[in-house]
This record gives C-alpha cells, structure tokens and sequence, in this order.
C-alpha cells in the first residue's frame, strides 16, 4: 500500500456506500470516509439491504464487511461477488476480520478483476493508507491485503513454480498494488531490473503483450487462482 | 410375553406345557425329571467341588452351633474363619463359578426357551485383562450367588423326588414284600401286613408317578427361573439400546463443546476485536490533527501500535479457538488455510464433494492441525502431504450406506513417533474415537510418518445446488 497522504481537497468526492453491522465500526468508518472525499451516501447493515441500496443510489465505491447478519459467515461478500457480475465497473472494497484466501478469490474472479480490494478489518487503523488504497480501488487497481499476499508467497502453486523467489515477490508486491517505481525501491534495485522481472513474470505465466495494465491484474488473478488448479 | 405367544401350538418351554392338561402325554415331563436327575448330580458334585470356599463358615458355624454358649472363646478364631471364607470366595469362587455358569445356562436351554446371553463381556487379550475384566463385573458374580443356590437347590430336588420315588415303589411292591418278607408297612394309624391288605397300594402307585412327573415339573421351572434370573445377562437388543444411548449422549456432548467454540470465536471476533479495530481508527483520526513530531502525536501513535497489536494477537488466538473458513466454507477451505500456515512446505489434496457434518469436519481439521504441529516441531521433514476423501462404505444388512471420512497425513520425516512419548498423539486417538473413529500411526526409524484417520460421517443429505 502506499503511505502518500490523500488530500481530500484536491480530489473528487467519491458517493460511497457503506455495508457494516457493527455500529461501533460503522460510525467510525462513515468518520473516516468523510473526512477522505467519500461521501457516504448511504449505510447499511446486510447483505440484502447492500444490494438494494446499490440499485438506489448507484454509488461509486462499496465498502463491505465480509461477514454479516443474519447468518454471520460471508453473506457480505456473496453480496459483493453479486454486485460485481451485474456492475463489472463497480469499485468494491471487502473488509475481513481474517484472511482467506478463497474469499479473495472469489471476489477477485469478478469482473476482469479491476477495481476490487480485499482487505483485513485492522486495516482501518491506519486511516491515511486505508484512504489512499480505497482511491487506487476506484481508479481500477487490484488490491489485496499484504496478509494475503505473503500466504500466496509461501505456496508453491502450479503456474508459479516456474518464478524465481524473486519473481515471486515482485508479484507479491504488485498484487499489494504497488508501481514499478515503487517496487524498484521497496526491493532497492533499479527501475529496469523491476521492468526485467515483471515482464519474465508475465511471459511465465503466459500473459501476451497486448495492454500492459490489464497484464499485472491477470498475473495476480494466476497468482490467487494457483491454488484452484492445484 | 403376550396371550397368543403364551399358547402356541406345540409347547416349547417347560412353563407352557405344565399349564396344559395333555402335560404328562407330551416328553416334557420326562424332560423334567432327566433335567432334575442331572441337577441334583450337579448339586452333590457341586458341594465336593465347592468345598474350599465355603469349608472355613461351615467349620466356624458348627463350632458354634455346637456349643453357642461358648461363643468368646471362639471369637477369633470365629472371625478368622469367617475371613478366610471371604477370601476363598473372592479368589476361587468365579473360577468355579465361571464354567458352573455356561453348563448351567446350556442346561438351562433344555428346559426354556428364549435368548440365553451370558452377560459377559469381551475381556482385553492376555491374562491380566482377563482376570481384570472377570473379577469385575457383575456377570460373574451373579454365577457365584447361583453357585451358592445350586447347592441346596440340588439338595432339595434330590431328596424330593428320592423320597417320591422310593414311596412308589415301595407301594407297588407293597404285595411281595408284604409277602415275601413278612413285614410291616405302616401308613400312618393303618399297619399292612397281608398281600389282601397291600393290593389297593400297588393299584395306586401309578397314581405316584403322577405326582413325581409333576413334581419333576414344578421342580425343574423353580430351578429355571432362578438359574434365568442369576445367569442371564440382559438381552442383546437391550445392550445395544444402551449403547447407542451412550454414543448419542457422547455425540450431544461434543457437540456442545464445538458450539461453545464457534460461540467464543464469534464474541471475540464481533466484539473485542470490532472494539479494537473502532479503537485504532479513532486514535488513527486523532493523528491526523495532530502534529506528528510532537509529544501527544507520538503518544498517539505509539498507543494505536499497540492496539494493532493487540488485534493481531488477538486474531491469531481466535484461529486457533475455532477456524472461521471450517464454518464458512468447509474442510477442503480449512485444510489449504492450514497448509498456509504451516512453515514447512505442505500440498493438499481433498475429494470431499459435499460440506460434512459439523462434528466431523472440527475433528478431522483438529487431526490434520496437530499433525502439522507435530512435524514441525518434531521432525525436519521438507514436504507434509495431506489427503482427505470421503468414500462410501460397504452397506451393512439392513442399514444405509454409509460414508466414511479418510484422512492421511504423510511426511518425509525422520520417523520415529511413539505414542507412548507424548501426549499429543493419544490425545489425537482420544478425540477420533470419540467421534467412533479409527487412528492408525505409521512411523519406522528413518521415516516417513504417516497417520491416518477414519471417521463415519453417518449419512448426509444432499447439498441443493451442489
């Protein structure tokens, strides 16, 4: 994630929809996105009412949380998984109490996996990078929790046996939505070598050269679905 | 037993054929007397046999029968007796009693009808679990109370139809002998002592097997329904009952233990942690209006680190508390989160087509859990595989086919697991078997190690859309 302080002042309002049970966490929340130029237009407190309230104010973002009345388990992604196949271009931002990797997955398969983010909850904490990575959401980044990340790291998945270690976390820090820049630094090597290792990733995986952003989305899909193919 | 069961046609227990007026034309009084024959052979054997165990009270109760006015005098040596008599009743008893109960049940079979159990259970191989097991249930020493009964039972019996039979055949030989040797019989006030006299006797005497058929009969189903009553374990479908009662209140049992888990997981989870989370973005907010090199800036900072860190702790205590993705999305979700968490390299492969019963799927996660720990911790294998399949298990005679979880747990390990160094792998049996599982450990010197689990699953309805 990036740690540039987002701006409120500079930037459009974002109509924000916001799917939390919790009331504590909800106003919290609603504070947050405020104060960061996402007018929240509306807040809900399950999955059913998420979907409905999508159709009546046709926000630009969706912040929901994974688990929800009035079963508990992941009634707010199924909800948010919905969305997405009826609103391909509908940024959304899952909120996770614990990292699972198939809830990931699942809502990364969406659409052509642009504009979503998977996220643990104590992410929120730290409101500044929370801010920053729900506006990389809205412009159509990927986004997954850095948790998530390093678990994909550790697996030694089907496509991505063929990845050097190096490789491999340069793919990790992708998936967490970084730019080449800022992995060159992350890594400390030059801006070319990060050029070298990301195009060796897409050729490994068998991404064709046609439209260079859309690629990174479809290397860290490989890297989510590597584990369903196993 | 109902009206219609009690009167079949042909008679096949000796209680029903006594209530028949055709008694004495069907075998069965024949049956009786032979059976009567043989128990009060069995009786007489009995008291030689028996006579170490109860030889120290007879010495001590003739002694005092014989002179109870010298009562102190015997005092010790009175109790002493007594003593010894318990001890040979507690040591030798059951070794008499025991073989005394299956011929007596055999005999028993002769005479009635219906289920003869023993009432005994299956002991442990080796001498000790059998004597352990013997000497400690109720079975063996209702065999040792019949054992005491038989003998006067025999006793009785014997001097009963001794004494029948002798008066029959004294009374038809009542014209010979009155006869031939010129004596006396006396019945009662009338002495018999012309051929005249005697004739009316000998007429009669059938009249006295009658009576010894009879008595044979009455004898006979007395003895049964003591020896039922002693020897007679409760009937199998009654056992069976009670064990299923068992294994469902075992079942119940566990599952309130899983309940109980998932509820703390889902407290801590939407409660605590929520708080937390609420906690740091607040403390978040307030340092944005903070100067961040200043005093309060950094206090502010520094305490929505450690309220970070609290979350994080208190994520991983949940996990371990109970895996939310077992909930959510079944076995195979929860085995690859496993295998994410598991420093050594770790594939997983799952044919399991539909979602489990609750109790099933926390056990076999448990399993492959504590598996995994113990590799880590105690073997530097490289690679751990997992397999989990369910598969349908052979249909027994009258039930459902029935599904069976398997679990495998493989690693390249150095081997060498014994279950008797620690309590993890016991530990790991315990929970399978409470479940009606099976645990087999495979661990030789030099690796690899395998465990492999069985679990029925009982059958499970099909998932809609699945």
């Amino acid at each position: 994630m990036r740690t540039d302080p987002a701006d409120p002042g500079g930037l459009t309002p974002v109509r924000t929809l916001l799917a939390e049970d919790g009331v504590l966490l909800r106003e919290g929340l609603i504070g947050v996105l405020e104060r960061f130029g996402f007018p929240v237009v509306a807040s809900v407190g399950d999955g059913e009412a998420l979907i409905g309230a999508v159709a009546e104010h046709d926000p630009g973002l969706v912040v929901t949380d994974i688990r929800m009345p009035p079963d508990f388990t992941d009634e707010g992604l199924r909800a948010a998984v919905r969305l997405r196949r009826e609103r391909p271009g509908l940024a959304v931002v899952a909120l996770s109490q614990y990292v699972e990797l198939s809830y990931a997955s699942d809502l990364l398969d969406t659409g052509d996996g642009r504009g979503v983010g998977y996220l643990l909850k104590q992410r929120v904490g730290d409101v500044r990078e929370f801010a920053a990575t729900l506006r990389q959401v809205v412009e159509g980044a990927t986004i997954v929790d850095p948790e998530v990340v390093r678990q994909l790291l550790r697996r030694s998945a089907d496509p991505l046996e063929r990845l050097t270690p190096r490789e491999r976390e340069v793919l990790g820090l992708m998936a967490e939505g970084h730019s080449n820049g800022a992995i060159a630094r992350h890594l400390v090597v030059s801006d070319a070598a990060v050029g070298k290792h990301v195009g060796n990733i897409l050729a490994k995986l068998d991404l064709p050269p046609d439209d260079g952003v859309h690629r990174r989305v479809q290397a860290v899909l490989a890297y989510l679905r590597g584990r369903q193919v196993r | 037993m109902t009206a219609i069961e009690a009167a079949p046609a042909r008679p096949r227990t000796l209680a029903q054929a006594l209530a028949r007026p055709r008694f004495l034309l069907t075998p069965w009084p024949w049956r009786a007397l032979l059976h009567c024959a043989v128990t009060a052979a069995v009786g007489l054997a009995l008291i030689v046999v028996a006579a170490p165990v109860y030889m120290p009270w007879v010495l001590v109760l003739g002694k005092v029968v014989s002179a109870p006015w010298d009562m102190a005098e015997y005092g010790a040596p009175a109790i002493a007796g007594f003593l010894v008599g318990l001890v040979m009743v507690a040591c030798v008893s059951p070794l008499i009693a025991l073989p005394l109960g299956a011929l007596e049940r055999l005999r028993l079979t002769f005479v009635s009808d219906g289920p003869v159990t023993d009432g005994h259970r299956t002991p442990p191989p080796g001498l000790w679990g059998w004597i352990r097991t013997r000497y400690t249930e109720n079975a063996t020493w209702r065999e040792v109370a019949y054992l005491f009964l038989l003998m006067p039972i025999g006793v009785l019996v014997a001097s009963v139809l001794a004494g029948i039979l002798v008066l029959g055949v004294v009374m038809a030989l009542a014209p010979l002998l009155v006869e031939d040797t010129h004596s006396v019989i006396a019945f009662g006030a009338y002495d018999i002592t012309t051929a005249e006299q005697a004739l009316p006797l000998a007429l009669l005497s059938p009249l006295v097997l009658v009576v010894l058929l009879y008595a044979a009969g009455i004898l006979a189903q007395g003895h049964a329904l003591v020896a039922r009553a002693l020897l007679v374990g409760p009937p199998e479908e009654e056992l069976r009952a009670e064990l299923s009662e068992v294994t469902e209140s075992r079942s119940r049992l566990v599952n309130a233990f899983e309940y109980e888990r998932s509820r703390i997981e889902r407290d801590l989870h939407d409660g605590a942690q929520q708080r937390l989370v609420a906690l740091s973005m607040d403390l978040g907010l307030a340092r944005l209006d903070l100067d961040e090199d200043g005093e309060a800036g950094r206090r502010v900072a520094a305490a929505q680190a450690k309220a970070n860190d609290l979350i994080e702790e208190l994520r991983q205590l949940v996990r371990g508390i109970h895996p939310r993705v077992l909930t959510d999305r079944g076995l195979p979700a929860a085995l690859a989160e496993l295998a994410d968490h598991c420093p050594v390299p770790t594939r997983v492969d799952t044919e399991i087509p539909r979602r489990l019963p609750a109790h099933v799927e926390g056990t076999a996660y448990f399993v492959v859990a504590e598996a995994l720990t113990n590799v880590c911790k105690h073997t530097e294998a490289d690679a751990v595989t997992v397999h989990a399949h369910t598969v349908q298990a052979e249909p027994g005679k009258s039930e459902e086919p029935r599904q069976t979880l398997q679990v495998e747990v493989t690693d390249d390990g150095s081997g060498g697991a014994d279950p008797a160094q620690g309590s993890g792998l016991t530990g790991l049996k315990d929970r399978v078997a409470v479940m009606g599982g099976t645990m087999e450990l495979s661990s030789p010197e030099g690796g690899p190690t395998r465990i492999r689990v069985e679990l029925p699953c009982g059958p499970i309805p099909p998932t809609p859309g699945a």
